[in-house]
């Protein structure tokens, strides 16, 4: 027992967790006292007694887990303990619940974790749509529908899909790239076990007096710096996600740019490598500014500051602005990683090298450059200075531009290929291609300011953001659990299940999020608990095709567990494709390779006779390490020497 | 490093002209089919005011370029899967085509002058939407809201409302402002929207954009609609927006309660969640 609180794990965890409450705590309630203070303040906006605790209480989690016993030896010049490497490697269910460096057990607490999360707020969003199955009030009231559809985007936002696209490439990236490991293993533990909390503040904020935040993802001040209790749990709750995001980005940059395999260099890199290092640009970039508009808003609530406080010279609507200098790149944080998903599974599955492979890096950086540059076309009916409404509307219409890049090159991919379609991530792939076009279109109709004048804020919002969201980001998350499964458990799992998923999904999407445009544009408001009659029957069928939507994913998840345990032996490369991750076991060694591989051609090789994309071993090397073929050192840009080096 | 040569000459290598010239005449068929039949289909409701009939348009264009984009999309996947999908049991590769430049300078130009005239365009609607009358009837109201009601004052008039009425075919010049939180002044017949903003009328409230216009062509009750996240009570924040001749509304004026010279803010529905809060930090008080 002593042991146990004394060595990292779990119920030193436990303890931190308390004694970092009992801390915070003690120390709001001492410095009241000693101040001569109420001991209990307890305005809507107040409870520095529980706020404070909401701080150190998951510090004290992540103190406890071992998250910084390294450090803090080092730190204080104690002998560091020599990493024997048992934070390598899962070797049973209970080493997932540990603090753990190595990248592929991180990226599965990653995928496993953020699941969860979408599927509580997938409930969410049943019993929002249950309510909205018909105009009146049925199931909750409406100040309980404002935290349904609040925490249901932060939720989805926050600790599903931009976490999942940091798990999955945490996993899979360090593979692609010919490296044992992310550059700072623990920091990347950190940055895991960081997400838990987040997600433990936002759930808490429903115990809350007032109830769970209800100002909308969005939190938009005055509302969120006046509303009750629960809104400074999302304040802290985004710190959290916040710099666990920020803290993976710096990780996944590092890594790219100084840990691939000989050989590798930037023209030959997997496209998802370069989705993830545009991606972890934009989340250096972004990231801080949601992190500073929630610390303000924290402080204008819990301390008396009065930056959006109107009456007392704050300015409302910079809230806004800064908020979305981070809210519309995520959107492409959301968005960019699934595009290298997606080019990783086209290329594979239609047996053919990505068209345009160079342009199609180029389009990404294009974007994270724009995304910098867009986001007052949120605000274009918000009040701000008129000025600024046309130049945004130009920039955010010039994004249709390398986005249509990349759908065209992947359309060009799948001409003169050979083109499978059986396994359901190529299905889902196929699938976000229209989803995705769908909701690329209503979002260049929303960046057109007249247009946007009419429908901001209805139901066509809400669509345009399904359509990119779920038709966009969460088709290629499961186009990305498919294609790799087999390598993170070494299983293959039910295609036909898999089959049953996407169609159910698909179906189920597209009636669910199509007449949202419709009943937008018609004039029902977004964010409502109860709408004109008029609206009813679209809404009844929208519930009915959501709960399609909702019950396709029980399947996903049967299938998943089913096969994890029972579900045949897959082989090192079930889809023959040619990136770095499918040269290795599934799942892979350890410490990911033996020897570091050479890498001497372009990623996707497909079809180019004798090319290699990289070797394991110098004896294999022997076959390719005469000249390469002309076509594969024109595509992959990498002619020259580095291939025929040996 | 060597420049990237397209060794390939096409980037489909099979595919005759008469092919292309196939796919490129059941794309067109297929735009114009979707666009025929979107854009007589009334999405944007009852079209009541001059500034929606200006969007009606622009979305209308939109609709037609987008159905070609949708189908040109949609008709080069159908036609891959189709005709590319390989054999049960065939294990081969596809070409090795890595690119080709002339298609990829294709595909980014006309996309750009796609995007850049529609920004265009909507410039020139939005200047349009954004113009005063040309008969020059221009009526001010100052409308205020407050968690969770509408108030309407007639500074010509003198007189205070809650509801909107307004005379047919007189351009409105709306001021907004808001007591407590943003809310969002919304008729879905007229199809202008525009926050108000707490603070506007305040010295530091100089830099919003607090005025919007429109101009009302058609008599009838209407709702105005809060579409910003106002609160518990959003959803059923609505006034009645009731458009009439000039005469109904100079009779209807005539009959309202003056505007009082201390303005009386406290009046209206209380807050719900929050109030208290709200009330502490009123933004009339200085």
């Amino acid at each position: 027992m002593v042991a146990a609180l004394k060595n990292p794990g779990m119920p030193r965890a436990g303890l931190g967790f308390l004694i970092g409450g009992l801390f915070g705590f003690g120390l709001v309630v001492a410095l009241r006292a000693v101040s001569g203070l109420e001991i209990f303040q307890t305005e809507a906006t107040g409870y520095p007694h529980v706020i404070v605790p909401g701080i150190t209480a998951p510090i004290g989690f992540l103190i406890g887990l071992g998250c910084f016993d390294y450090w803090f030896r080092w730190a204080s010049g104690a002998p560091t303990i020599p990493d024997d490497h048992s934070q390598h490697g899962a070797y049973s269910w209970k080493d997932y619940f540990k603090f753990n460096t190595d990248h592929k057990v991180i990226g599965i607490q990653y995928v496993v974790t953020t699941f969860c999360f979408f599927m509580i707020g997938g409930l969410l969003a049943m019993l929002m749509r249950a309510e909205l199955a018909q105009p009146g009030t049925q199931i909750v009231d409406p100040g309980v529908f404002n935290s349904l559809f609040s925490t249901h985007a932060a939720i989805m936002i926050f600790l599903f899909i931009v976490p999942v696209f940091a798990g999955l490439a945490n996993y899979v990236l360090p593979l692609m790239i010919g490296a044992p490991d992310m550059a700072f293993p623990r920091l990347n533990a950190l940055s895991f076990w960081m997400l838990p909390m987040a997600g433990v503040l936002f759930m808490a904020s429903f115990l809350a007096p007032g109830g769970a935040f209800d100002a909308g993802w969005t939190g938009y001040a005055p509302l969120s710096t006046g509303a009750p209790l629960g809104q400074s749990f999302f304040n802290l709750g985004v710190q959290f996600a916040g710099a666990s995001s920020v803290a993976t980005a710096l990780n996944f940059l590092v890594t790219i740019v100084t840990m691939r395999a000989p050989g590798m260099n930037f023209w030959r890199m997997p496209l998802l490598v370069w989705a993830n290092l545009s991606t972890s640009l934009l989340v250096v970039g972004a990231t801080p500014f949601i992190a500073g508009a929630q610390f303000m808003v924290l402080m204008d609530r819990a301390i008396g500051t009065n930056f959006f406080q109107a009456a007392a010279g704050g300015d409302v609507i910079s809230y806004q602005h800064i908020f979305w200098f981070y809210s519309h790149p995520a959107v492409y944080i959301m968005m960019l990683p699934g595009f290298g998903i997606v080019s990783e599974v086209i290329s594979t599955h239609a047996r053919k090298t990505i068209f345009g492979y160079r342009l199609m890096a180029i389009a990404l950086l294009g974007i994270v450059i724009l995304a910098f540059a867009v986001w007052a076309h949120h605000m274009f009916v918000s009040g701000m200075f008129a000025w600024l409404r046309v130049p945004m509307m130009i920039t955010t219409l010039l994004i249709a531009v390398p986005t249509g890049i990349k759908i065209f090159s992947w359309l060009g991919t799948l001409f003169d290929s050979k083109l499978h379609i059986e396994s359901t991530s190529m299905l889902f792939a196929l699938g976000f291609l229209v989803t995705f076009v769908i909701g690329g279109i209503s979002g260049v109709m929303l960046g057109m300011i007249p247009l946007d004048i009419h429908v901001s804020d209805t139901y066509f919002v809400v669509a345009h953001i399904h359509f990119v969201l779920f038709g966009g980001s969460v088709f290629t998350i499961f186009c990305g659990f498919y294609h790799w499964f087999p390598k993170m458990t070494g299983r293959m799992y039910d295609e036909r299940l898999g089959r049953i998923h996407f169609w159910m999904t698909l179906v189920g999407m597209l009636g669910t999020f199509i007449p949202m445009h419709w009943i937008g544009m018609e004039g029902m408001p977004r964010r409502v608990a109860d709408y004109a009659a008029q609206f009813g029957n679209w809404n009844l069928v929208i519930t009915i095709f959501s709960f399609i939507l909702g019950v396709a994913q029980l399947i996903f998840v049967y299938n998943m567990v089913v096969s994890w345990r029972f579900g045949p032996k897959a082989g090192d490369n079930p889809w023959r494709a040619k990136t770095i991750e499918w040269l290795v076991s599934s799942p892979p060694p350890v410490f990911n390779f033996d020897e570091i591989p050479r890498v001497v051609g372009g990623p996707y090789e497909f079809g180019v006779p004798g090319a290699r994309h990289a070797i394991m071993h110098d004896g294999d090397g022997a076959t390719v390490s005469g000249p390469e073929p002309a076509v594969a050192g024109a595509a992959s840009g990498g002619g020259g020497g580095e291939g025929g080096g040996s | 490093m060597r420049r990237a040569v397209n060794r390939m000459p096409l980037p489909m290598k099979d595919m005759s002209l008469s092919t292309f010239l196939k796919g490129a005449a059941i794309a067109g068929l297929m735009t114009l089919v979707i666009s025929l039949v979107m854009v007589n289909i009334d999405w944007l409701g009852p079209v009541y005011s001059s500034e929606k009939e200006d969007i009606v348009t622009l979305l209308n264009v939109m609709i037609v370029l987008s159905s070609l984009v949708f189908s040109i999309v949609m008709v080069m996947m159908v036609y891959a899967i189709w005709k590319y999908r390989a054999k049960p049991g065939d294990e081969s590769d596809g070409e090795p085509i890595h690119g080709n430049t002339r298609l990829e300078i294709i595909w980014t130009a006309i996309p750009t002058v796609i995007v850049i005239f529609a920004g265009v365009y909507s410039t020139i609607v939005l200047n349009d939407i954004e113009a005063k009358a040309d008969n020059g009837k221009i009526m001010e109201v100052d409308v205020t809201a407050q968690q969770f009601a509408w108030r309407f004052d007639y500074p010509e008039q003198g007189v205070t409302s809650t509801e909107l009425h307004v005379p047919v075919g007189t351009q409105l010049d709306l001021h907004l402002n808001a007591l407590d939180v943003i809310h969002s002044f919304w008729v879905p017949e007229w199809g202008i929207k525009r926050d108000l903003v707490p603070g506007a009328d305040l010295p530091g409230g100089d830099d919003i954009d607090d005025t919007v216009t429109v101009t009302p062509t058609e008599e009838g009750v209407f709702s105005v609609v809060c579409t910003e996240l106002c609160g518990w009570g959003h959803a059923t924040m609505r006034a009645a927006a009731v458009v009439e001749s000039q005469d109904d509304f100079d009779a209807w004026a005539a009959d309202q309660t003056k505007i009082p010279d201390e303005e009386d803010v406290s009046s209206g529905v209380p807050g719900g969640k929050g109030a208290g809060v709200f009330d502490d930090r009123d933004l009339t008080d200085d």
